[in-house]
This record gives structure tokens, C-alpha cells and sequence, in this order.
């Protein structure tokens, strides 16, 4: 018996803390971090000068390592979209005509314009800036704080729905999409080109889409039981306080300092 | 303690879609503190009996009582499902929230608790069922067992009479099992319980009745 009471309450692994809440913005409210982040990114996009550009991505680099990120998950992200955007960054310069007859430098029968670099480094710098700014800002929020947010800014509240909802059963997808394909590739399945592969995986994504119609039917099912009738209850969220209009008041001038130098500039 | 049943369904019948009659005069009477163990073969309708219970499939004949009142409309079958708690055969139907404690507060909060109350119920029932501190787990990231106990957690968090099983051990190994017996004969609700493991049904069940071709029988 002994053994069984032990059994019993033994406690699984102890609970994990999904994220370090020591940065600047982890204790903020969500709503606000949102705002926040949006107006930063919505004044980044419109800086015109690569001076002010500059000043923008130095103050992301701050709001950055303010947040205390895993640097690690980081880097892996930023690696992702400069693979991306090196290919913008050679493509620019030989594809937008140059103004006048200025001509950058030649490369066989291509000729790159002053314009076009102008244009990669500019949407370079944006993108960095936006993406950085997003990773320190919101980048840590969990998904049922992100969909509280924005439902009270206004989403819509199935969208906001759509989302948890998609948060939650990306990965029984991926798994219900890995156990078909693992069954295939067990009978000698192997994609190839060919009118019988098309058909598999066309047989494959129609099982997917069958399947997770079957299982929405039954989580509607499953959450009617527990007394749901259509909306999501969720408590009134506080006030926001001193730090978050600190906060506030912090990227307000940052913002500012950003146009200034544009203005200065210009 | 009175003889009146907790739940009766009388005479029932239930046709699918394709008019194909899966359940025809089955009776079944749950009274206080027993727990029914429901077997029978594959694809015979255990799982649909389940779910008339609460309403999710209607009767085409026959009729349910509960607590003493029949059950029609839809507004009756939702206050039926305050009482009367369902746990599904795959966990991952039924945790949808991206966090246990989420998913186990979503019930006690359609119920008009207040979301203190509900962080309160919540913290009871996940030491009850042995998980204390896990609220901020990530629900997908619990292993077969642990989904299986939160599960029942999101049901006993209703606070309901009666527990309605399906399949509760299976597809566990023996430690999670066993914890799952122990728990669930360490509760006073009255049950019905399927499953087609006659250990588990030996242990947990005071009565057996099985579902055949000709409705409900007493098992012997």
C-alpha cells in the first residue's frame, strides 16, 4: 500500500520555466508591449535616410540585448532571414534601372545602379529592424498572452480563436502527418515525379484534412462538455502601470530621435 | 440514500447518418457510488453510448433521465454536462489550451466562476490527480500519461456526479496505468468506465454489463 500512495503522488519531472523573466520587457503588460512594438516598427519602415536608419537599428540592438533573449534561437532566426535577404541584396542593384546615365560598376552584360544598392541596403536595414525589434518585444510572449493582447486591441475574437487554437494542435498535425508518411515510407513509398507519387501525396493531404476535420469535431465536442458555448472567457486584464508607461514614454522618444535625425538629414 | 438512479436512459436508439441503427433499446441506470464497467466488442457502440449520455448524439427513440429530470432540448443536456463529466478516448481532443492550467480553469470559467476562483480550483484539482505545479506546462509537450491525468483533471475541475470513461488506461504503460486505477478508485463519484482490459474493469468495476447485438446485459 505503501508503495501505491508513493505511486500515486509521486510528482513527474518538476515544471519548466518556458522563458528567463528578467528582461526589460517581460514584466510589461502584453497590450502594451504590442503597442509598442507596432508604433517602433510602423516608424522604422517609414525613416527614408540610412542615417536615421542607422540610429533605428542601434536603438533595436539596445531594445534587444534590454530583453535578455536565448541569443542562440536568435542568431539561428536572424541567420534564416539574411540567407534570404543576400539574395535581395545581389539582385537590387542589376534590376532597378539606374537614374540618369550614372552606372555603379558592370558585370559582363549587367549593369548595377546606384539606385538599386540604395534600395537593397534600405530594405536591409528595415527588415533587421523589425525583426529585431519584434524578437525583443514580443518575442517572449507566450501564445495565450499574445492572443489576450490583440483581442483586446481589437482583433477579432475567432481570429484570436484561430490562433490559440492553431498554436495548439500545430504539432498533433505535424505528428498526424509524420505517422502517415512514416506508414508510406514503410511500404517503399519514395516521392518521385510521377502520376503515382502525385496521387499518394494527394491521397496523403486528403487523409490530413479528413483526419483534422474529424478531430476539430471532436474538440468541439470535448470543449461543449466542459460548458463552452461559443466565447472564450477571459478575466479582465489590469490596468497598465508605471513601468508600462515608462515604457511608453521610452519608445516615444525613441521614436523621436529617430525622426529627428531624418528630419536633420533631409 | 435514495433508489432513484443518477442517470437513466431507457429504451434507447440511436441511428447514424446513413441510417444504420448503432444502439437499439439499450437501458442503462447509473445510481450513486457504482461504477459501471461497459464492455463489448469493437465498433458494437460503447463510445456512442457515452456520448448520448451527455447529449453530443441525440436519440432517434427512447429517452434519458437525469437527476430526476428528462433531458430534451439542448439547454437541458448543457446543464446535464455541469453534472456529468466525459472523458475522451484521445487526450489530445480534449486539451486544447496551450497550457494545463489554461485548459483545466477553460470548465470551472464557463461556469461563471471568477478567474481567482478558477486558478484555485485548478491548483486542488492538479494535486488531486498527483501534478501539482503544472499549470505553466505546455500541453503538448506531456508525455501519454501526464495528458491522460490532466485530462481527467479538465473533468474533475466541473465538479461533476458522475464520470462517464472512455478507454481510460488505454495506451498507457504499467506505472501510468496503475496510477490512473489507484486515482480513480480513490474517487467517490459514481462511474461508467469502458474499456476492453478485463484487469482494469476486475479492479475498478462494482458491476459489468456488456453491449451486444441485442442492447445491455448484465455481465456476469
Amino acid at each position: 500500500m505503501a508503495h501505491h500512495e508513493s505511486l500515486l503522488h509521486r510528482e513527474f519531472a518538476p515544471p519548466s520555466r518556458l522563458t528567463a523573466s528578467v528582461g526589460l520587457f517581460s514584466d510589461r503588460d502584453p497590450r502594451v508591449r504590442l503597442a509598442v512594438a507596432l508604433a517602433a516598427c510602423v516608424a522604422a519602415v517609414a525613416l527614408q535616410s540610412l542615417t536615421a536608419l542607422l540610429v533605428a537599428l542601434v536603438l533595436a540592438i539596445a531594445a534587444l540585448v534590454a530583453a535578455r533573449p536565448d541569443w542562440r534561437t536568435v542568431g539561428r532566426r536572424l541567420l534564416a532571414l539574411e540567407g534570404f535577404m543576400a539574395m535581395i541584396i545581389v539582385m537590387l542593384p542589376f534590376t532597378v534601372p539606374p537614374a540618369g546615365d550614372v552606372i555603379l560598376f558592370r558585370l559582363g552584360p549587367l549593369t548595377a545602379s546606384e539606385e538599386g544598392l540604395h534600395q537593397a541596403v534600405t530594405i536591409l536595414l528595415k527588415t533587421n529592424i523589425v525583426v529585431l525589434l519584434l524578437t525583443a518585444m514580443i518575442g517572449g510572449l507566450e501564445a495565450t498572452a499574445f492572443g489576450r493582447a490583440l483581442a483586446t486591441l481589437g482583433l477579432p475574437g475567432r481570429m484570436v480563436t484561430l490562433l490559440l487554437l492553431t498554436v495548439r494542435y500545430l504539432d498533433v498535425l505535424q505528428r498526424d502527418y509524420a505517422q502517415l508518411r512514416r506508414a508510406m515510407r514503410v511500404r517503399g513509398f519514395r516521392a518521385r515525379v510521377d502520376r503515382h507519387s502525385l496521387r499518394s501525396i494527394g491521397y496523403l493531404v486528403g487523409m490530413l484534412l479528413v483526419r483534422s476535420f474529424d478531430r476539430s469535431e471532436r474538440i468541439l465536442n470535448a470543449m461543449r462538455c466542459r460548458g463552452f458555448d461559443g466565447t472564450f472567457r477571459h478575466d479582465a486584464l489590469t490596468p497598465p502601470d508605471r513601468g508600462d508607461a515608462m515604457l511608453g514614454a521610452l519608445t516615444g522618444l525613441a521614436i523621436g530621435a529617430c525622426v529627428w535625425v531624418e528630419l536633420a538629414v533631409a | 440514500m435514495s433508489d432513484a438512479p443518477l442517470i437513466h436512459l431507457h429504451d434507447a436508439q440511436v441511428t447514424r447518418d446513413d441510417g444504420r441503427v448503432v444502439l437499439d433499446g439499450v437501458d442503462l441506470a447509473v445510481h450513486a457510488g457504482e461504477r459501471v464497467g461497459l464492455v463489448g466488442p469493437n465498433g458494437i457502440g460503447k463510445t456512442t453510448l457515452l456520448h448520448v449520455l451527455v447529449g453530443l448524439l441525440p436519440v432517434t427513440a427512447g429517452g434519458l433521465t437525469a437527476f430526476g429530470q428528462p433531458c430534451r432540448t439542448e439547454r437541458d443536456f448543457a446543464d446535464l454536462r455541469r453534472r456529468v463529466g466525459l472523458l475522451f478516448q484521445d487526450s489530445d481532443d480534449q486539451l486544447f489550451c496551450p497550457t494545463v492550467g489554461e485548459d483545466i480553469a477553460f470548465g470551472p470559467l464557463n461556469l461563471g466562476a471568477s478567474r481567482d476562483d478558477a486558478a484555485a480550483v485548478t491548483g486542488r484539482t492538479l494535486a488531486r490527480v498527483g501534478l501539482a505545479g503544472f499549470e505553466q506546462r505546455i500541453t503538448y509537450r506531456l508525455s501519454g500519461g501526464e495528458k491522460r491525468l490532466v485530462a481527467l483533471a479538465t473533468v474533475l475541475a466541473m465538479q461533476p456526479d458522475v464520470l462517464l470513461l472512455d478507454e481510460p488506461t488505454t495506451g498507457l504503460d504499467e506505472d501510468a496505468e496503475e496510477r490512473m486505477i489507484l486515482l480513480l478508485q480513490s474517487l467517490d463519484q459514481a462511474m461508467v468506465l469502458v474499456s476492453h482490459d478485463r484487469r482494469v474493469i476486475d479492479r475498478l468495476a462494482t458491476r459489468v454489463v456488456r453491449l451486444g447485438q441485442n442492447g445491455l446485459q448484465a455481465d456476469t
